[in-house]
């Protein structure tokens, strides 16, 4: 019975091929509205047909068989560069669905209409792939760029020879720190550096865990025989640290990144001073 | 028969490298080593290279620890160099900020900071 149908279908399919793909590639193009031409989407429909003729031939109904690995590739690829252009999730499950719309002014016969709406459980099926793709596409993106969001707020800059600068912009919370860390720790070892200054200019408020996440960048940055500066503390932030009775304890902290510039600068002099008394003696 | 650390001496300073991971006796060792040589060849310092441990914990922590409070009773600086990025983001995890252990950056950073502090005098902790 089953196999009966898929045949039919096939025939029917196979039959009114080109037909069925100008108005396929008609409906799909009006949808979408000028955003993509006209070409690619017969270009993508057509790819689609034949491979979904083939798939009927060889693997019946069940959309899960092996026979479908082709369609499947194709509507992931299609899924993807909608999902990239901007495509709601609407727009490109539609490309899949208008095929039953194409579809329906060609049955004729109840044995056609029998095997139709077996075919329209394969496109609803298909439909909903095309959808998953896209969402997961989706989410792909704003991770990839929530990842490149976090690597251009935090960059650590050179602003003399053995001094490193990071200029904090925006909120400090412990995916934040961890990968200013790393940074700041990487380049005090690439770079040579004896000094380190964390500036705070751009984040706008300090709390309790803040201030926590700064002392352990301080802390690691010691361990590793730097000496690190915190600048850049605004006088609101600075009562509000007082007010919440955070203590920095021994670490420098200064206004402005010029002032701890200064006072790299004058520490390192003294250490060259001293090394150079002992290089005489 | 376990392994011992060795000892090396540059000029005034003595060298420990620590290439693996440390068992208590080696740790025992070490501290009896190292303190007799400071007092056989008169050093006034001692630099403590971990750039090749991945893993410190709380027990190498408190060793260095342990070795730098050794070495100042008998007159003599200690700095520990080569301190990885990610060994120290570990230990600020942990909780654990080697006080009183003085750090620097590598070998060469470690000697100068001996040497300045020979210079200054051995007051400055």
């Amino acid at each position: 019975m089953a196999h009966d149908e898929s045949d039919r279908l096939l025939s029917l399919l196979s039959e009114g091929r080109d037909e069925f793909i100008a108005r396929w590639v008609s409906t799909v193009t009006s949808t979408l509205a000028g955003r993509i031409t006209p070409a690619e989407v017969q270009q993508d429909l057509t790819d689609l047909y034949g491979a979904l003729i083939v798939a009927l031939r060889d693997g019946g109904l069940a959309t899960r068989n092996e026979a479908y690995g082709e369609v499947r590739s194709l509507l992931t690829e299609l899924s993807r560069s909608r999902a990239r252009q901007g495509f709601s999730p609407t727009e490109t499950a539609f490309g899949v669905f208008a095929l039953k719309e194409v579809l329906e002014p060609a049955l004729s016969r109840s044995e056609d209409i029998a095997a139709y709406l077996q075919f329209a459980r394969v496109l609803d099926d298909l439909g909903l792939y095309t959808v998953e793709t896209h969402a997961k596409t989706r989410e792909e993106i704003i991770s990839a760029q929530a990842e490149q969001l976090l690597e251009l707020s935090t960059p650590v800059v050179k602003l003399w020879d053995g001094i490193v600068g990071v200029p904090l912009v925006g909120t400090l919370d412990s995916a934040r720190t961890q990968v200013v860390m790393e940074k700041l720790l990487q380049s005090l070892l690439d770079q040579n550096a004896t000094h380190a200054i964390v500036d705070i200019t751009g984040v706008p408020s300090v709390d309790t865990q803040v201030a926590q996440h700064l002392l352990k960048t301080v802390v690691a940055a010691r361990m590793m025989g730097a000496e690190c500066t915190i600048s850049g503390i605004r006088p609101q932030i600075a009562q509000t640290i007082v007010a919440l009775g955070i203590e920095f304890g021994d670490i420098t902290t200064k206004a402005t990144l010029a002032d701890a510039l200064r006072h790299a600068l004058r520490r390192i002099e003294q250490r060259e001073a001293a090394a150079g008394i002992g290089g005489l003696a | 028969m376990t392994d011992r650390v060795p000892i090396l001496k540059i000029g005034d300073v003595l060298l420990v490298s620590i290439q693996i991971d440390l068992e208590d006796q080696m740790v025992m060792d070490l501290q009896e080593d190292l303190s007799q040589r400071i007092v056989d060849t008169g050093a006034h310092g001692v630099v403590i290279d971990i750039s090749a441990l991945e893993i410190v914990d709380s027990f190498v922590g408190r060793m260095l620890a342990t070795i730098a409070a050794i070495s100042r009773v008998l007159g003599a600086e200690t700095v520990v160099v080569g301190m990885r990025p990610a060994v120290a983001m570990t230990l600020v995890e942990l909780g654990l900020s080697l006080g009183g252990v003085r750090t620097a950056l590598n070998l060469e950073q470690g000697i100068g900071e001996l040497r300045r502090s020979r210079d200054e005098g051995p007051v400055r902790r």
